[in-house]
């Protein structure tokens, strides 16, 4: 439990430091916003007064401190794109973002997992190599590459998935999924091998470990001790690795949800990245980062009570 | 029998190794003589014969303006392969002087690096990146900046562990007890023992260089028109997936083909180190 404290405080301390490296990246490098959004034609004039009404022509540390304290209450800031509150269109793109993130981790988890055991089962011979090697060379090919091919097959050529992710106003869950398939493949083709490798190389240890022999010498069925033994064990630093990509998934899909049409905050980001929104960016991306921190602290809960080690501990 | 095995797994090996390098030398043909090679003006338009199936005289198609895009697809290859390494040596060079540093070091410099590098950590890179690009402007240059700096935490801590381990060992304790200074201890003791993981990393982070430049040129990011990089092309082609495939096909599988060969190399190259 204290373990957990700590490790949570150190989130938040990470958090923090992000929150500064994001407010810097946001507010010093643009220069002049007021000149930026309102074009170089704008009037002096104006341009001051658009900015003394977003107060950026106070000390930054204020600005800093008057930001952050209303971020952690909700309150995000006006984009400068929508002049309308950010928080609305951050919380309907993350709640977007997390529902193909969930689809997209249901997905490749199981299967990584099943690939990497079945590889670990196989070590040195060529069906493992082969396995191995194909899901790094998939890992390496961009998502929108392997997006392009998708869409010809799936979506042009054998017409069987829509082409896009939006979806018609008011379409039922399981006509949501159908419409988010095809963007999820490609991320199940860039994560499997990730997962699989990692999944492998905890079945081969565990495979090779102590216990496992006591077990089979002990007469056990091959099945119980791969579900018992060795499962249990291999797993654990698979679970820490999902987390990440928990994480990933739900803040990390510039690509995937720009390509794909999905209003997500990959997506959000980006467009507000293209436009300068700065309020918008650094609102989407402190966001991600939050989700970022929660996944991870979630992975060390989820993996302190699958360790049979750390339980004891706690116990 | 193991024996048997062992060779069995050298030359699978080195078949990767080699399979790698013979793409990887025929895009680096493509960028150095690409102008020498394309039977086309790949910039040259067309409006005569715009959206052209591949044939005989085009084999790749035409493209919205009737460019060809076989020639366009050769001189694709020149920008990302200047961007992209030059991103990674950037990252490599200040990576392995940082890791370094802290790694010797230590102290409280350590701590305030190690704290940021989590920070930056706890965001997918494309987003650091993107952040980076919207308040600095995109140009090759910007885009090296950014991507080496990006991956500078990356391959520091991967220099720092193994500085970690070094800077325990007996060779640096002589340094020190016959009075070399910190700098000289830190680059001329311990730097060629931790060179060879630096240079697989940086191997690592050419294949996610690549995959970052040629996203971040998808998205308006990266590489800027007129150049034929890939990326544009499919940006500017995607519309037109429904009907014209090969505007952006071609395009995506040289970028596969490269992400890959760069792949193919790293995995060779590492088990050639571990060895």
């Amino acid at each position: 439990m204290k373990f957990l404290i700590k490790r949570a405080l150190l989130s938040l301390i990470t958090l923090g430091i992000l929150s500064l490296i994001v407010f810097l990246g946001g507010q010093l490098l643009p220069g002049d916003v007021g000149r930026a959004v309102l074009g170089p034609l704008a009037d002096a004039r104006a341009v001051a007064l658009f900015d003394h009404q977003l107060g950026l022509d106070r000390p930054l540390i204020v600005q800093y401190w008057d930001w952050i304290s209303h971020f952690v209450t909700g309150d995000m800031g006006v984009s400068f794109t929508y002049r309308a509150p950010v928080a609305p269109f951050v919380a309907e793109a993350l709640v977007n973002s997390l529902k193909l993130g969930a689809l997209a981790f249901v997905m490749v988890v199981p299967l990584g997992i099943a690939g990497g055991v079945w590889a670990a089962q196989r070590v040195g011979r060529w069906s493992d190599r082969a396995l191995v090697l194909l899901g790094q060379s998939l890992g390496v090919v961009p998502e929108f590459i392997s997006s392009i091919v998708l869409i010809l097959v799936f979506g042009v050529w054998l017409r069987w998935l829509p082409m896009s992710a939006d979806w018609p106003e008011g379409a039922g869950a399981l006509t949501q999924i159908r419409y988010l398939i095809l963007p999820t493949l490609p991320l199940v083709l860039v994560f499997f091998g990730y997962i699989a490798r990692v999944a492998r190389v905890g079945t081969i240890e565990a495979l090779d470990a102590d216990y496992t022999r006591t077990a089979i010498l002990k007469g056990l069925p091959m099945g119980l001790v791969m579900r018992r033994h060795v499962l249990r064990n291999a797993l654990l630093p698979t679970i820490t690795v999902t987390a990440s990509l928990a994480g990933y998934l739900a803040g990390g899909l510039v690509v995937i949800e720009t390509l794909f049409h999905y209003r997500g905050i990959g997506a959000l980001i980006y467009t507000a990245a293209k436009a300068k929104d700065f309020p918008m960016l650094e609102a989407g991306v402190l966001t991600v980062g939050a989700v970022y921190a929660v996944a991870s602290v979630l992975a060390d809960l989820v993996s302190a009570a699958l360790n049979p080690r750390i339980g004891a501990q706690r116990a | 029998m193991s024996i048997a095995r062992e060779r069995l797994r050298a030359a699978a090996h080195s078949a990767t190794l080699i399979t790698g390098l013979a793409i990887l030398v025929v895009w680096i043909v493509c960028a150095l003589f690409g102008s020498a090679i394309t039977p086309f003006d790949p910039y040259a338009d067309n409006l005569l014969s715009t959206l052209a199936s591949p044939s005989a005289a085009h084999w790749f198609g035409t493209d919205q303006l009737g460019r060809d895009i076989f020639s366009r697809v050769i001189m694709g290859a020149r920008d990302i392969l200047i961007v992209a390494p030059l991103a990674t040596l950037l990252g490599t060079v200040l990576g392995t002087t940082l890791g370094l540093c802290i790694g010797y070091l230590r102290g409280p410099l350590d701590d305030v690096v190690s704290r940021v590098i989590e920070a930056i950590q706890a965001l997918p890179l494309i987003i650091v990146a993107l952040m980076a690009l919207a308040a600095v402007g995109t140009s090759n240059a910007t885009v090296v900046l950014v991507i080496g700096f990006v991956f500078t935490p990356l391959i520091a801590r991967t220099v720092r562990a193994a500085v970690l381990v070094e800077r325990d060992q007996d060779y640096v304790a002589a340094a020190r007890l016959r009075g070399d200074g910190r700098l000289s201890i830190m680059f001329i003791e311990i730097l060629p023992n931790v060179l060879p993981i630096a240079l697989v990393e940086m191997t690592v982070r050419l294949g996610y260089a690549i995959f970052f430049v040629a996203s971040l040129s998808f998205l308006g990011f990266g590489i800027q028109p007129p150049s034929a990089d890939w990326g544009i092309a499919i940006a500017e082609n995607y519309s037109l997936i429904g009907s014209y495939w090969w505007t952006v096909l071609f395009d995506a599988a040289a970028t596969a083909s490269l992400v890959i060969g760069v792949n193919l190399v790293t995995d060779g190259l590492k088990s050639v180190v571990d060895a």
